[in-house]
């Protein structure tokens, strides 16, 4: 009888379980499943029934209407992709080459460095945007990608991350035998430490790409030029009374800029997901 | 013995430079620049020179006093609280089913990589996306509801300000509710797994593992997402800004929206905009620190109780050497 009922409650609670875990999962899924299929539909069969389950046949047409007005979705993304590019090559490998710094020497202000780069890990960068829009048009550098990709030299989080990382697997031996062998500081970072760290570059790497990928605030005060527009600010043109009974048009814009994300998502989600918790538990 | 005199710490400092030149140049001179725009006279465009104001604080007066800046301000902090309860409960409610040792969910990646899935999307895609979905009268989602038979007519959800910040509030949440629940059940795989196992010979319920054992140790790391999240929501931008434009009535203006909207929305009152700019920095700076207080405390007395029950047990020990 007892085990029984314990049975019966077990059953019970998993089945709520497996129920709240799939209506979560179309939470996720059902936006952008509407999208992406309304994206094939013309707006009259959207006004008529504004949930397509399945394609319909007007991609075309409704892509004709999309770039035939002020969306142009190969500038904002060669302008996203050299902005995303150039912003983790520069964050990943100079939070690499401090962290190393960190590491591997003994230095007077090591550890005031590091207190130093722990205070500013909190900062909010959008606070200072008014300086920084002020400080960009002084120097002439509104409309153009470099203030967006530059300041990534410096990511306070990124270099504790590549610290911890660092110290849990840099066996220092190496560092000294490299030295014994004549190898200079610099050479022994770019070709014996670099290497090492190719696990936790990779999981930076994505995370850097997709935040500046997706940076909406910066650009949007930064460019006015439309030939530097970025993927999302081409994606709040959408938003303006242009497309405003263009649905079908609207729902292909969204999903260009989707799309590629759910490639990159889904070829790497299981190396994103454990870099989130890896994330977590270096804090 | 002569390679040892060979000193490497010049490299520590050299290997810093970039990091520090750039800080310098993109970090702190903006922030510093920023809050002396706060007290000059700085308004539209093309203007070089700075003239600091005869009264200094009247930027900040100004803005403190502005029914639009305060409303923002409330704003802000109801839409993230009505985002962050709903997350952190259903992200500990995720986590104690995904780490429940009796329940073994099957399809546990699945269901985190979908759950996970809306926090990597551009969020001006997710707004503009949301501003289509729920449109009215005729809209996926009013459709969806009428399907359901959940509501009888449809719902104009951009015109009212409930439904607005609801939606907002939403969107917050189902973005960041995927990450809280992978960053807090990260947390629980760091618990020693001996204390579950002692827990469940001495006949623990699942609840009881929850709430005695889980729960309590993942306070360093609940408090970590909450300073995260807060600061993170006291920024809120894309959403607002290009969901409804902060609309209606202002009911989906945040603080980010209204200082964007003061500098680049045509009136170019940069001094007004760094002085709100400075507000929220000091409220951030100021809820950070009683959070962090918060935590040092709570660290503080564990280690004391700790302390106390290791010396009582010497003393157990002493006393039976003794007998």
């Amino acid at each position: 009888m007892k085990s029984n009922s314990i049975r019966s409650t077990r059953i019970v609670a998993k089945t709520t379980v497996y129920t709240v875990c799939i209506f979560l999962s179309l939470l996720s899924l059902f936006p952008f499943w509407v999208m992406f299929m309304n994206a094939t539909r013309s707006t009259f069969e959207i006004q008529q029934n504004s949930i397509g389950l399945w394609p319909s046949k007007f991609l075309v047409s409704n892509w004709n209407v999309l770039t035939g007005k002020s969306f142009n979705p190969l500038v904002g993304f060669s302008n996203s992709m050299i902005i995303s590019s150039g912003a983790t090559l520069c964050a990943v490998y100079f939070s690499s080459l401090t962290a190393y710094a960190l590491v591997a020497y003994s230095w007077k202000l090591r550890q005031p460095f590091f207190t130093f780069i722990m205070a500013v890990l909190m900062i909010p960068a959008q606070v200072s945007s008014i300086g920084f829009y002020q400080f960009m048009y002084r120097i002439h550098w509104t409309n153009n990608l470099l203030p967006l990709i530059l300041p990534a030299i410096a990511a306070p989080a990124m270099v504790f991350f590549m610290r911890q990382y660092l110290l849990a697997t840099l066996p220092l031996d190496i560092v000294d035998s490299a030295r014994i062998d004549g190898s200079g500081e610099f050479y022994t970072f770019n070709r014996i430490v670099l290497p090492i760290m190719k696990p936790a570059i990779a999981t930076q790497a994505i995370f850097t790409f997709v935040l500046h990928w997706n940076n909406f605030f910066l650009p949007l005060i930064l460019l006015t030029n439309k030939d530097k527009y970025t993927m999302p600010i081409m994606v709040s043109l959408l938003r303006g009374d242009i497309y405003k009974t263009e649905y079908g048009s609207v729902y292909l814009g969204l999903s260009l800029t989707v799309l590629p994300l759910f490639v990159v998502y889904f070829l790497l989600a299981k190396h994103i997901i454990a870099g989130v918790a890896l994330g977590a538990l270096k804090e | 013995m002569h390679r040892k005199s060979i000193s490497y710490a010049k490299y520590g400092y050299i290997f810093s430079i970039p990091f520090v030149l750039t800080f310098l140049v993109f970090s702190l001179y903006p922030l510093l620049y920023t809050v002396v725009i706060g007290f000059t006279d700085l308004r539209g465009i093309g203007v070089k020179e700075l003239h600091f104001l005869a009264q200094p604080f009247e930027n900040f007066k100004l803005i403190l006093n502005n029914p639009s800046f305060r409303k923002a301000l409330f704003n802000t902090g109801f839409i993230w609280i009505c985002n962050f309860i709903p997350q952190l409960s259903i992200a500990l409610l995720l986590t104690a089913w995904f780490t429940n040792r009796t329940y073994k969910v099957k399809a546990q990646g699945l269901f985190k990589v979908l759950i996970y899935m809306p926090n990597i999307i551009t969020i001006a895609t997710i707004a503009i996306l949301f501003h289509t979905l729920f449109g009215y009268p005729k809209g996926p989602i009013n459709d969806l509801f009428m399907m359901l038979g959940l509501i009888e007519k449809p719902i104009n959800f951009h015109i009212q300000t409930g439904t607005a910040r609801g939606v907002v509030a939403f969107v917050q949440f189902w973005i960041w509710y995927g990450n809280t629940m992978i960053v807090l059940i990260a947390g629980v795989l760091g618990i020693n797994p001996t204390l579950f196992e002692a827990a469940e010979i001495d006949g623990a319920t699942p609840r009881q593992i929850f709430f005695r054992i889980t729960l309590p140790r993942l306070k360093t790391i609940i408090l970590y997402v909450l300073v995260t999240s807060m600061i993170g929501g006291m920024q809120v931008f894309d959403m607002p800004k290009l969901f409804l434009l902060g609309g209606p009535d202002n009911a989906t203006l945040t603080t980010s929206v209204f200082i964007y909207n003061q500098a680049f929305a045509g009136s170019y009152l940069f001094n007004r905009a760094a002085a709100a700019s400075m507000v929220v920095f000091a409220i951030i700076a100021v809820l950070s620190v009683i959070l962090f207080q918060i935590l040092r405390d709570k660290d503080a007395a564990l280690h004391r109780k700790w302390e106390k029950a290791e010396q009582r047990h010497r003393r157990a020990e002493a006393k039976e050497a003794a007998v």
